[in-house]
């Protein structure tokens, strides 16, 4: 077993959020698919700063973080902010803006 | 601005430069030009005194014109021709054209007798014009005529002719349809500039032509170089030229203009139509002499004396029908410059004779215009000859010089037609074997049937009974003939004593005098002697007015024009179908073509351009179903073009 | 922490143990991810996704990162996926997915489009680190001496100070973003003023002129389950609330019978001093 793994176990966690945003209608589902790929990229970045013997990676991943919080709040708050005036929290029904 | 001298010196055909008071050669062209650009600009500001100025820059110029006559004079024959270099004017790669002017016998007849009688004409228009309101921008246009006119006349090179001559273009076309607010004067001016258009095109071919053989277009040069090109080029130079002339002097398939150029005022009449632009073509012809007078061009020469013919039967003919006072000398205008081109066209033999011509009727046909200026402005501007009659007790002055003009025309004994036009018809019979014969006899019968129709114009307007009395002119006034003012008087006085004169004094000198340019008077003989020739002409044009005494002259004339007439008085009242002949051969095809064209850009081009719109605009339409709204397709999508990306990158890489 | 000299070991290879916890944790992980994208409830999600991150920040600590790891555990895991329930709950957490997918082809392309990623990826990752010898931290400067968590602190307020400020700038403004979006404003018509209340109450748009009479606190008693008394002695029964006028009803019972008069009102005198002597 090598560090290779991780990575492709990264790529595999990667695509089934990318999966999950796509088959996936509820709107925090959605965004938790999204923190999935946001988690997989992150398990690259540290496995990549294993490789490298650098600690450049896990500071990578620590901002990931970081902005995947203050992604949260302002995503969370999005979306509530749309189920109170529209009181629903499918991401098929805003489909207001088309032609 | 001053003349500079052409240090080149290097002239072909022996141009000197021009000195002392040839150097302000440049003043007949500015004078003229100053004062039209000083009452156009000026505008109602020069109102009071506008045609005063008008008047005093050509006067000027032809004070000028006279000083120089005699300067050149008293040089030797073989120094006449000068040349007075102004400035570089067009100066591109290969071609270049510089504004010169010319100074030698011909051009300075020309300019004689463009500023003399052009003085004359623009004094009459200060009575003629006097109820004008306009009067002043009048004067600006013949000021305009007249500076272009000279430019025409003394320009070295085609190309400076070319200018002079589309600018008597435009002072021809501003002048004819001065009653704008008429449709039949915008109309006739839009009709000749049109057909002036035919004419200039085959000019400007002529020059192109020139420019690509003989990389001049200067007339030096060309006349230097003509001989050594083929017969082609010779000939096919030579018919454009004669096109340009056809346009410019209303000559046959291009006469249709003329006519109806008399909607303008009278004096553009007698100045531009009669006396100065038309005959443009004339000197156009004789001025290329060195080109004519070639053996290459024999085949051109006789394209213009056919011309010649052709037209001065027309005119002669349709003279004949019309009952409008200035249609008919319009026409008799048309058919002496044909007698013109006819003896220009006979080569060394004529140029000095249609020059000659063209002079003497400068003078009578200005002579007659005024005196018809003189008629209809006494007359309520009435111009139908049928309601006129009797006039000669109440305009005797009109009278008398009108009628000296009429004689001069028709080649009463030692008046100037009688020296000018039996001298072409004399040339005529002697250009050779049964074409002389031909020409000659058309000639011949033209004179009469000239004495036929001014003998009946002279009748129905001067003499016979005074058919307007009971008539009412169409304003409804009543008509109070008087004889017009000493503005309009005198320049007709002036100019029938030209008539009557004229002749006499330059038929000795003329040709003498244009040697240097045009050549030596060829001396022909032909089967008859010119006596013999002067006899039977002055016979037939007797007989061609005993018959019009004898029509119209012993009756009373109907007011109105009788409807029941034979077939060739209809044909000539039709213009001997000379429109109908434009209109089917060139306008109805050109409205073809263009509805054609206007089908091939709306169909075709537009169609193109509204079918590519159309196409994007569909295409775009279905695309835009595309936008969902649906933010996981549009998610999908990316994923999609993620993955492209992916895929070409690592087929780089590791492919 | 066993993760930590576990990654002493993989500066050089990698250990049987990393191989164990990786071959535990991996299908985890994985198990996770699959259970949140198949999961029909959204809490259910919620707790895959949860299993998968703490599988994740395991492998954090066996590489070498217990810092990242321990972060992931706590700020992940535990504040922001308890954020997600949080608003999971507020929205309602019957709100699942209908099992119709209404986009024609999504799920078929989607699935296509996802196994071809993750073909694509898994390709090129296998086939350009297929023998990967790994550095580790532990042998360089990185993680030697100070540890991972000093050496992480250092370089952030050195060599990344500057991101870490912009960070911090981030933070706020998405603070302030959620306040923006998530207040709502009530009184959306805007407060009346009190000339415009008193006006509107004269003009008949509410129940009564006045307002409601307060409770009889100061009357016999201080406590706010007293009835008001109107001046005739009777009981006002606005001035009663709702939500304690059940219990206190019953205690009323005597005060109010005083108040109508059916007992004898208290005695003018009974203040007076020396009463009970007398």
């Amino acid at each position: 077993m090598t560090p290779t793994y991780y990575l492709l176990l990264s790529a595999l966690l990667f695509t089934i959020g990318a999966v999950g945003v796509l088959v996936r209608r509820n709107a925090i589902v959605v965004f938790m698919c999204i923190e999935l790929m946001l988690n997989a990229v992150n398990l690259s970045l540290v496995t990549f700063s294993r490789i490298n013997g650098s600690l450049d990676g896990q500071i990578m991943a620590f901002f990931v973080m970081v902005v995947a919080a203050a992604e949260v709040v302002v995503g969370l708050a999005i979306i509530m902010s749309i189920f109170r005036t529209r009181r629903t929290a499918s991401v098929d029904d805003s489909n207001l803006l088309k032609y | 601005m001053t003349g500079t001298i052409n240090l080149a010196g290097t002239l072909a055909d022996g141009a000197q430069q021009a000195t002392g008071v040839a150097n302000l050669a440049w003043l007949l062209l500015v004078l003229p030009a100053a004062g039209a650009a000083v009452l156009l600009i000026g505008g109602r500001r020069t109102d009071k005194w506008g045609h005063l100025l008008g008047s005093a820059t050509v006067i000027g110029a032809f004070v000028y014109g006279l000083v120089l006559f005699f300067d050149t004079t008293a040089l030797g024959a073989d120094d006449r021709t000068r040349d007075l270099h102004l400035f570089d004017w067009i100066s591109v790669n290969s071609l270049s054209v510089d504004l010169g002017l010319r100074l030698d016998p011909l051009s300075l007849t020309f300019v004689l007798l463009i500023t003399g009688v052009g003085s004359l004409i623009h004094i009459y228009s200060i009575g003629y014009m006097s109820d004008d309101r306009d009067r002043r921008r009048f004067f600006a246009y013949l000021n305009l005529f007249v500076s272009a006119m000279l430019l025409l006349v003394l320009g070295n090179s085609f190309v400076t002719l070319y200018f002079g001559w589309e600018g008597v273009g435009l002072a021809s076309y501003l002048l004819i349809g001065w009653y704008q607010g008429k449709d039949f004067a915008a109309t006739a001016a839009k009709k000749a500039f049109l057909m002036n258009r035919v004419g200039d095109v085959g000019l400007a071919l002529a020059i192109f032509l020139m420019f690509k053989h003989m990389g001049s277009t200067s007339y030096d040069v060309v006349f230097a170089e003509i001989g050594n090109q083929s017969t082609g080029v010779v000939v096919a130079i030579g018919i454009l030229l004669l096109l340009g002339a056809c346009g410019k002097s209303g000559q046959f398939p291009l006469q249709a203009w003329l006519p109806d150029a008399m909607a303008g005022p009278t004096p553009v009449s007698a100045l531009i139509h009669a006396a100065t632009m038309v005959t443009a073509g004339v000197y156009l012809i004789a001025r290329s002499s060195p080109l004519y007078s070639l053996a290459q061009a024999e085949d051109a020469r006789f394209v213009v004396m056919i011309i010649g013919a052709i037209t001065l039967l027309i005119g002669c003919v349709i003279g004949c029908a019309y009952d409008d006072f200035k249609k008919v000398l319009a026409y008799s205008t048309v058919s002496q410059i044909g007698y013109m081109i006819l003896a220009v066209g006979l080569g060394p033999a004529g140029y000095a004779l249609g020059i000659l011509h063209l002079l003497t009727h400068g003078f009578f046909k200005a002579g007659l215009f005024l005196g018809a200026g003189s008629v209809m402005h006494g007359m309520n501007d009435e111009g139908d000859i049928r309601r006129l009659g009797g006039l000669a007790k109440k305009m005797p002055i009109t009278f008398i010089t009108w009628t000296l003009g009429y004689l001069a025309l028709i080649g009463f004994p030692f008046l100037s037609g009688y020296f000018s036009k039996d001298a072409i018809i004399s040339a005529a019979f002697s250009a050779g074997g049964g074409r002389g014969w031909v020409f000659g006899g058309i000639a011949l019968f033209g004179a009469g049937l000239t004495a036929f129709y001014m003998t009946r114009l002279l009748i129905l307007v001067f003499l016979g009974k005074p058919r307007w009395e009971k008539l009412k002119s169409e304003d409804g006034r009543a008509y109070h003939p008087h004889e017009s003012g000493p503005t309009m008087t005198i320049p007709m006085i002036i100019l029938s004593i030209g008539s009557v004169a004229a002749g006499a004094i330059l038929s000795g000198m003329l040709p003498g005098w244009l040697e240097p340019s045009v050549g030596e008077l060829a001396e022909v003989h032909g089967p008859l002697s010119h006596t013999a020739v002067s006899i039977l002409t002055v016979g037939i044009s007797a007989i061609g007015a005993a018959i019009a005494f004898a029509v119209f002259g012993r009756r009373e004339q109907p007011v109105t024009r009788p409807q029941r007439v034979s077939w060739p008085v209809r044909a000539a009242r039709a213009d001997l179908y000379g429109n109908h002949l434009n209109e089917a051969l060139f306008a109805r095809p050109g409205v073809w073509l263009t509805r054609f064209l206007v089908f091939v850009d709306n169909r075709g081009v537009d169609g193109v351009v509204n079918g590519i719109a159309a196409g994007l605009g569909g295409s775009s339409g279905r695309l835009r179903r595309l936008q969902t709204g649906f933010v996981r397709s549009y998610a999908l999508s990316m994923l999609g073009g993620s993955i492209l990306v992916i895929a070409a990158l690592l087929m780089v890489r590791f492919a | 922490m066993s993760a930590l000299l576990l990654a002493q070991e993989a500066a050089t290879h990698v250990s049987t143990g990393e191989a164990i916890s990786f071959w535990v944790l991996g299908p985890l992980a994985l198990a996770g991810g699959l259970g949140m994208i198949f999961a029909r409830n959204a809490v259910h999600s919620a707790l895959f996704l949860v299993m998968t991150m703490l599988s994740l920040g395991v492998m954090y600590m066996v590489q070498q990162g217990p810092f990242l790891g321990f972060v992931q555990i706590i700020v992940y895991t535990g504040a922001i996926m308890m954020l997600f329930l949080f608003v999971l709950m507020l929205v309602g957490r019957d709100s699942s997915d209908s099992v119709v997918e209404v986009l024609r082809g999504q799920r078929l392309w989607a699935t296509v489009l996802g196994v071809g990623l993750a073909v694509l990826i898994v390709a090129a990752v296998a086939r350009a680190l297929t023998e990967v010898r790994p550095l580790g931290l532990a042998g360089t400067e990185a993680n030697g001496g100070r540890g991972n968590v000093a050496n992480i602190g250092l370089k952030l307020f050195t060599d990344y100070v500057f991101p870490f400020e912009l960070t911090s700038a981030l933070l706020i403004t998405a603070a302030v973003g959620a306040m923006v979006l998530g207040y709502v404003d009530r009184h959306v018509r805007g407060r009346k003023t009190q000339k415009e209340l008193v006006e509107a109450r004269f003009r008949g748009e509410h129940d009564r002129p006045s307002p409601l009479p307060g409770p009889g606190v100061f009357a016999t008693s201080n406590s706010v389950a007293t009835p008001a008394l109107l001046p005739d002695g009777s009981v006002a029964e606005e001035s009663l609330s709702r939500l304690i006028d059940a219990t206190a009803s019953e205690k009323l019972d005597e005060e109010r019978k005083a108040v109508a008069g059916a007992l004898p009102g208290p005695d003018a005198r009974a203040l007076a001093p020396g009463k009970e002597e007398s």
